[in-house]
C-alpha cells in the first residue's frame, strides 16, 4: 500500500517538474518573440518617431545626425511654420481641408449606401451591365480620366472651387466604397427588410430604419477611408484649386517648400506632424468600428 | 371577413423555370390552413406570394374581397412570422413590436396600449426592454409572433416558424399558437392563418385543413383525418403518417370471391369490401398501399402473407418490424407481446386490414380504391 503511495508521489513530482520546465520554456520563447517583434516594430516606426523628434529640432540640427532626440528642443518650427510664408496661417489651411473633407465624406457615405442598396437588393433591367461598369471604374487608373474630367469641370466653370472634389463623391463616384458596402450588405439576411415591408415600410423606409442601422460599421469604415484619403489627397486640389486662400493642408505643405529659397525643414516637419494628427485621432476614436467594418465586408483595407 | 382565395396562381422564374403550376386554394375566414410538402414543393413561394414578397407570374390572390396582386406587403392586411424570427437587431423588443404601428401612424397611447396587451398575452412583458440578441430562440419566436399579432391583420402567415426550435419547445409553441388562434376566433377577431411547414406532425396537429403540395402542385386539401384515412394519391398516402405507408408494386386480379393482390411469389385474397371500393376496370399492375399500423397477425388457417423478418426495432410498447414479402420490403408496427408470440424461425404470418388497404394507379398515383 505505502509502496504505491510513494510511487504516486514520485509520479506527481515528476509531472510537476515537467510542467515547470514546460512553463519555463514557454516564458523564454515568449520573451524572444516579443523582443523580435518590438525591434522590427521600432525599425518600421522609426521614420515616424524621427519626424516627431525632428520637428522639435532647429534647422541646422536636423541634418547633424540620425538620432531622433533633439539636443536643444525648440518649438520654433511649430510657431513659424504655423505663420507660413503666405498672408494666411496654417489654421486657414486646416479649415479649408475640413471644408473639403466634411461634405465629401458625408456625400460619399450617403450616395454609396444608396447605390450599394440598389445593387444588392433590387432587380432592374441592365443591372449586370451597370454593375460591371461600376467595377470597371474600380480597375481604371485615375490618371486616365484626369484630363477629360478637368475639361468637363472647366466648361462647367467649377475651377478654383471645391465642387470638382465634392460632386463626384455625391454620385457614388468611388466604386471601391460601393463595392465594400455591397459585400457587407450581401452578408446581411434579407428577412429583416422583408419583415419591415410586411410591417408596412416602403423600400426607402426599410433602408433607413432597418438596413442602415445594421450597416453602420461598414459606413463608418467608408467614412474613415474617405477621410484619410481626402486628407492625403494632393493631386485633386493641386489640379482644381489655384487660389492660395483655398488651399488645403496638403498643398500648403508643398507651398512652404516652393517659396523659401533654403527650405525651413523644421517648419515643414512640424506642420507635417500636425497634418498627421487629425487622421490618427479619427482612426483611434473609431478603430473598433473600422476593423469590424473591414473584416465583415471581406475587403482588405 | 378575411377569407383568402387563390386562383390559377403561377410562379415562373427567369422566364422558363415554372415553380408553381396554377394552383387554386380557398382558405375560409378563421380557418387554420397548413401548407405542407417536401422541400422544393413551392409552399414557401406560395406563402411569400400571398405576403407580396414575391411577384405573381399568373393568376390572382384575393384577401377579403380585394385582389392584392399588385399591393405592397404593408397594404395587404397580412402579418408574417419568419423562420429565423427576423427581428430588427438594433431595436429593443418594445420597438420591434411597435414598428409597424408607428409606420402606420398610430397614436402613441394606442401603440403602448397594444404593446402591453400583446406582451401580456405572449408573456413577454419582462423582455420588452431587451435587444433581440439577448433573447433565447423561444423568446425571440414569441416576440416575432407578437409583432404579427399587434397589427391585428386579416391573415396571419407563418413560414416554418418552429423549425429553429428544439423538439420540446416546438411542442409547447405548437400548443401556444393553436391556443392563440382559438382565442382570436372566440374574440371574433380576424384569425385566418396560412401556416407553412415541412413537418407533418405540425401539420396534423395544428391545421383545420391541410394542403399537401408537391413540385408546385396541390396534391390534396382536406382535414387531417380525411387526409390520413382517404389519401387522394400515393404521394399524400406516403407523406402523411409515421412510419411511412408501405407503397409497393403489386398485381391486382379479380378472383371469384374478391380481388387478389400478388407480390412476387405471394398473394393475398380480399373480399367484397375492397371489391366494392375499387373503381371499375381497375386491375393489373398497381401500387398497393397499407400503413404499418394496419397489419394484424393472421389466425391459424387464415389466408395470410408469410413475411421474413429482417430487423425489429423495439420502441417500448410496440415494435417496428421490417419484413420482406415476395421480394418487397414492408414495415409493420405490432404490439410487443404479439410480435414475441408470433415470430417463429424469423418469420411471421400477417394480414393487412381490408378496410385500410389502398390501391393506387401505378402510372398516375391516383387512389382508385375510394369509391
Amino acid at each position: 500500500m505505502s509502496d504505491s503511495v510513494t510511487h504516486f508521489d514520485k509520479a506527481i513530482d515528476e509531472a510537476e517538474k515537467y510542467l515547470a520546465a514546460q512553463k519555463r520554456r514557454q516564458t523564454v520563447s515568449l520573451a524572444i518573440r516579443y523582443t523580435i517583434l518590438t525591434v522590427v516594430g521600432l525599425i518600421m516606426l522609426y521614420p515616424l518617431i524621427w519626424l516627431v523628434g525632428a520637428s522639435f529640432k532647429s534647422n541646422t540640427e536636423i541634418f547633424a545626425g540620425a538620432g531622433f532626440m533633439p539636443v536643444n528642443p525648440t518649438t520654433d518650427g511649430y510657431v513659424e511654420g504655423w505663420q507660413t510664408s503666405t498672408p494666411y496661417t496654417f489654421g486657414r489651411f486646416f479649415w479649408n481641408t475640413f471644408l473639403i473633407i466634411a461634405p465629401k465624406t458625408i456625400c460619399t457615405v450617403i450616395s454609396c449606401t444608396v447605390v450599394a442598396y440598389g445593387f444588392a437588393r433590387f432587380d432592374f433591367p441592365g443591372k449586370k451591365i451597370l454593375f460591371a461598369t461600376v467595377i470597371g471604374t474600380l480597375l481604371l487608373p485615375n490618371v486616365v480620366t484626369r484630363i477629360p474630367q478637368y475639361l468637363l469641370f472647366r466648361d462647367l466653370g467649377w475651377l478654383d472651387s471645391y465642387l470638382p472634389l465634392w460632386v463626384p463623391s455625391a454620385f457614388a463616384g468611388d466604386a471601391f466604397f460601393v463595392f465594400m458596402l455591397l459585400q457587407f450588405l450581401r452578408s446581411i439576411p434579407r428577412d429583416m427588410e422583408e419583415a419591415a415591408r410586411v410591417d408596412g415600410a416602403t423600400s426607402f423606409q426599410a433602408l433607413i430604419y432597418v438596413v442602415v442601422p445594421m450597416l453602420v460599421p461598414a459606413m463608418i469604415s467608408v467614412a474613415l477611408f474617405q477621410f484619410m484619403w481626402t486628407m492625403n489627397d494632393f493631386l485633386g486640389p493641386l489640379i482644381y484649386v489655384s487660389s492660395v486662400d483655398k488651399f488645403p493642408v496638403s498643398l500648403a505643405l508643398k507651398l512652404s517648400i516652393d517659396t523659401a529659397e533654403s527650405f525651413e525643414w523644421n517648419r515643414i516637419l512640424a506642420m507635417s506632424v500636425l497634418t498627421l494628427l487629425p487622421s490618427l485621432l479619427v482612426f483611434f476614436l473609431s478603430q473598433k468600428y473600422f476593423v469590424e467594418g473591414i473584416s465583415a465586408g471581406g475587403v482588405k483595407g | 371577413m378575411a377569407q383568402l382565395s387563390i386562383r390559377n396562381l403561377e410562379k415562373v422564374y427567369g422566364g422558363s423555370l415554372k415553380a408553381l403550376h396554377g394552383i387554386n386554394l380557398d382558405v375560409k375566414d378563421g380557418e387554420f390552413m397548413v401548407l405542407v410538402g417536401p422541400s422544393g414543393c413551392a409552399k414557401s413561394t406560395t406563402l411569400r406570394m400571398i405576403a407580396g414578397l414575391e411577384t405573381v407570374s399568373g393568376g390572382h390572390i384575393t384577401i377579403g374581397d380585394k385582389i392584392v396582386n399588385n399591393l405592397a406587403p404593408g397594404e395587404r392586411g397580412i402579418a408574417m412570422v419568419f423562420q429565423n424570427y427576423a427581428l430588427y437587431p438594433h431595436m429593443k423588443v418594445r420597438k420591434n413590436l411597435s414598428f409597424g404601428l408607428k409606420l402606420a401612424g398610430e397614436k402613441k397611447e394606442e401603440i403602448s396600449r397594444r404593446v402591453q396587451e400583446v406582451a401580456e398575452v405572449l408573456e413577454i412583458e419582462p423582455l420588452l426592454d431587451r435587444l433581440p440578441k439577448q433573447l433565447s430562440g423561444g423568446q425571440a419566436q414569441r416576440v416575432a409572433l407578437g409583432r404579427a399579432l399587434i397589427k391585428k391583420p386579416e391573415v396571419f402567415l407563418f413560414d416554418e416558424p418552429l423549425s429553429n426550435l428544439d423538439a420540446k419547445l416546438r411542442a409547447s409553441m405548437r400548443v401556444r399558437i393553436t391556443d392563440l388562434h382559438r382565442r382570436l376566433k372566440e374574440q371574433g377577431q380576424s384569425s385566418t392563418v396560412v401556416y407553412v411547414t415541412h413537418d407533418q406532425v405540425e401539420a396534423m396537429t395544428m391545421g383545420d385543413r391541410i394542403c399537401v403540395m408537391k413540385d408546385g402542385r396541390i396534391m390534396q386539401v382536406d382535414d387531417p383525418e380525411t387526409l390520413y384515412a382517404k389519401p387522394a394519391n400515393a404521394f399524400v398516402a406516403g407523406f402523411i403518417g409515421m412510419p411511412e405507408m408501405n407503397l409497393v408494386d403489386a398485381t391486382l386480379t379479380r378472383g371469384e370471391s374478391g380481388p387478389v393482390v400478388t407480390f412476387g411469389d405471394q398473394s393475398i385474397r380480399f373480399g367484397a369490401k375492397l371489391a366494392g371500393r375499387l373503381e371499375a376496370g381497375v386491375g393489373g399492375e398497381v401500387t398497393f398501399g397499407v400503413r404499418p399500423q394496419h397489419f394484424r397477425l393472421a389466425a391459424a388457417g387464415e389466408d395470410a402473407l408469410t413475411a421474413k423478418v429482417i430487423k425489429a426495432d423495439f420502441l417500448g410498447h410496440e415494435v417496428d418490424v421490417h419484413i420482406m414479402i415476395g421480394g418487397q420490403r414492408f414495415t409493420v408496427v405490432l404490439p410487443v407481446e404479439d410480435y414475441r408470440k408470433a415470430a417463429v424461425d424469423g418469420t411471421i404470418r400477417i394480414r393487412p386490414e381490408e378496410d385500410r388497404v389502398f390501391i393506387f394507379d401505378r402510372e398516375s398515383g391516383q387512389n382508385v380504391s375510394l369509391a
